[in-house]
């Protein structure tokens, strides 16, 4: 039984990695699971500086799911590289920095500083739907997608992920975009723009009025855009969107997802990482499958 | 050792102590590592509520590994656990948070105060200050007679109940009743609503004593990871360096000169 996958020249024990935001950069699951059992470990959105994020509320529950709108809050690049980055060298498991930043300028700063670290690759983050200025913004134009991509490539010495938002008509521009400027992989999904309103209060719930939508709520539209985007790039895709289960990420692997990443699911039960991978190692074992790869898009085949 | 897990509790019973008030007793290893002030995340049993309720561990108990919960149907996840019966399974993430520093109140006089539903963590707070302090004055705030939970406080000090109707010992607030009988605490212990709480950090810095005081804040994961949950720190946050720290684990439980609220 093989579970490996490779991504950009990336050799991965099994295609379960973390979603940004939702693992901190591994410390605090630490203490449930085995950090060194994951695919990879995808860190919290991290800046050229420290950002303070949105005020409170910043959370609350819907059907299957959640709104966010923790508006990236991170401490920089310096504090990130000297704490975070020391902590996960002790794991054997690549691991992956999610960038933020609110302009081009910014999103360099940091991909530049982890040029000279371990870092295993850089998954950039242009479809926060949290943030006022840049972020987003450059995720929901095909052309701007395209530029900042570019740019990131010209100094990247990782390889380079392009986070997409589903926020958007269609997706597969995005996607399209991405590869056309280089980039190495996608991720897909981000969080859904949302909303809910205390009707007792007669107020929104969260301060941001706004919030990201993520849970088993959001899976099925997830899916559908790998299947999507699957077919319109050949670059590989990190697969997410309210994966809880093996067979959850099965779906995404089938429809042409390579990785895959667990997210607010780990709030929920956090030993959901591992769970997803033994599960993963079941299903091969029963339906006597050889490796992983052989599932990759094979809804198709 | 701390202890943290998220694990399949037993209901060792439930019953409703007053209108919409809840006293849930679970069984779980995790009875044996609580701090006073610290909390448990009780996830409403239905599949499609995802993240846990933050509760205040009301107290716990070593020896019978039990943990008890006194808490207010405030909305459908809070009911949702409210239906629970002697018998059934209790998903529960614990233990979480800080709790209060009860070394602080070493031979110090102390007033131990909750406001409504944050009443019942001052219960385990109360019974584990006993015989520590060199006074322990407490004080509870309800909005009329339905005193929940205020008898079980005698043991442990001089028990003050105050209501805003008048219809206890004292009217009123909390400090009201405080300044109405002339104590002077050198350290405050409290859990309540925002204002009480705010109440108390202006007395604090006022009267010169110390206060420390539990928040209130919505949480995802209750164990510091997606910083849903942070408060307005005075100085920098030792998490992201941005005056805003996390309530679930730097907190609940802060020395209220180092919050703004
Ligand atoms: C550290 C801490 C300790 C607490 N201890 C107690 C206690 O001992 N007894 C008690 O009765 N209540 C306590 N609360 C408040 C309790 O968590 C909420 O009343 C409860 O989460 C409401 O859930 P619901 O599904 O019934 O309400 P809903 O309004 O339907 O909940 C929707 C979402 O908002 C969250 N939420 C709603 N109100 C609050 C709130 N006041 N604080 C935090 N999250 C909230 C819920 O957890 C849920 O995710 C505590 C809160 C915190 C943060
Ligand atoms: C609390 C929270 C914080 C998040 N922070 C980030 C972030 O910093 N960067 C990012 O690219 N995505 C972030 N996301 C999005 C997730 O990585 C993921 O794309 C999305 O939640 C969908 O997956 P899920 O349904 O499994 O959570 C965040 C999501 C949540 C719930
Ligand atoms: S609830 Fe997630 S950091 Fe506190």
């Amino acid at each position: 039984m093989d579970t490996r996958v490779s991504i950009a020249g990336v050799e991965l024990k099994n295609p379960v990695m973390t979603a940004s935001g939702t693992f901190g950069s591994g410390m605090e699951y630490g203490r449930f699971v085995d950090l060194n059992r994951l695919g990879a470990i995808v860190t919290k959105g991290v800046a050229s500086v420290p950002w303070p994020g949105n005020p409170t509320p910043r959370v609350t529950e819907t059907p299957s799911g959640m709104l966010n709108a923790i508006g990236l809050q991170n401490p920089g690049i310096d504090v990130f590289v000297e704490r975070d980055l020391a902590f996960l060298k002790d794991y054997d498991v690549p691991v992956i920095v999610n960038v933020c930043g609110k302009t081009v300028e910014e999103y360099l700063e940091v991909v530049e500083r982890l040029g000279d670290t371990s870092v295993a690759m850089l998954e950039i983050n242009v479809s926060c739907p949290n943030v006022k200025e840049g972020a987003i913004a450059f995720g929901q134009k095909a052309d701007a997608l395209f530029h900042i991509t570019e740019e990131i490539k010209k100094k990247a010495k990782q390889p380079v992920v392009m986070k997409l938002s589903p926020n958007v008509t269609d997706i597969t521009e995005m996607a399209k975009a991405a590869e056309a400027a280089g980039a190495d992989a996608i991720s897909l999904i981000n969080t859904i723009t949302g909303m809910k309103i205390d009707v007792a209060k007669r107020k929104f719930v969260l301060a941001n009025k706004t919030g990201g939508l993520s849970g088993p709520a959001i899976r099925p539209v997830a899916v559908r855009m790998v299947y999507q985007c699957a077919h319109a790039v050949s670059i590989p895709i990190i697969g997410m969107g309210g994966i809880a289960t093996a067979e959850d990420a099965l779906e995404f692997i089938m429809a042409g997802a390579t990785a895959v990443s667990v997210g607010a699911v780990n709030f929920a039960n956090p030993y959901a990482t591992v769970e997803v991978i033994e599960g993963m190692e079941r299903y091969l074992q029963d339906t006597h499958t050889e490796t992983i790869r052989e599932l990759i898009g094979c809804v198709d085949r | 050792m701390d202890y943290r897990k998220k694990e399949t509790t037993v209901v060792v019973s439930q019953k409703e102590i007053s209108a919409g008030i809840f006293d849930l007793r679970v069984r779980t290893q995790a009875a044996a590592y609580c701090v006073p002030g610290q909390f448990a995340g009780i996830f409403p049993p239905s599949d499609s509520r995802m993240l846990m309720r933050p509760i205040s561990i009301c107290e716990a108990n070593a020896e019978s590994g039990e943990i008890r919960f006194v808490y207010r149907v405030a909305g459908e996840g809070t009911k949702l656990i409210s239906a629970l019966k002697e018998g059934d399974t209790a998903e529960l993430l614990s233990v979480l948070g800080n709790g209060f520093p009860l070394d602080a109140a070493e031979g110090k006089k102390v007033a131990v105060m909750g406001g409504g539903i944050g009443i019942p963590p001052m219960l385990y707070t109360a019974k584990k200050l006993a015989g520590k302090t060199a006074e322990t004055e407490i004080y509870l705030g309800y909005r009329n007679n339905d005193t929940f939970l205020a008898s079980e406080f005698t043991p442990y000090g001089t028990v003050n109940v105050v209501s805003e109707d008048g219809s206890t010992a004292y009217k009123g607030n909390v400090l009201d009743a405080l300044k109405e009988r002339g104590f002077k605490p050198e350290v405050i212990f409290a859990c309540g609503p925002m204002p009480m709480l705010r109440a108390i950090k202006r007395y604090a810095e006022e009267a010169g004593c110390i206060a420390y005081i539990s928040l209130e804040e919505r949480m995802a994961c209750g164990v510091g990871a997606c910083l849903g949950c942070v408060a307005k720190t005075v100085n920098k946050d030792e998490h992201s360096h941005v005056n805003n720290t996390r309530v679930c684990t730097e907190g609940p439980v802060f020395d209220s000169r180092e919050v703004e609220i």
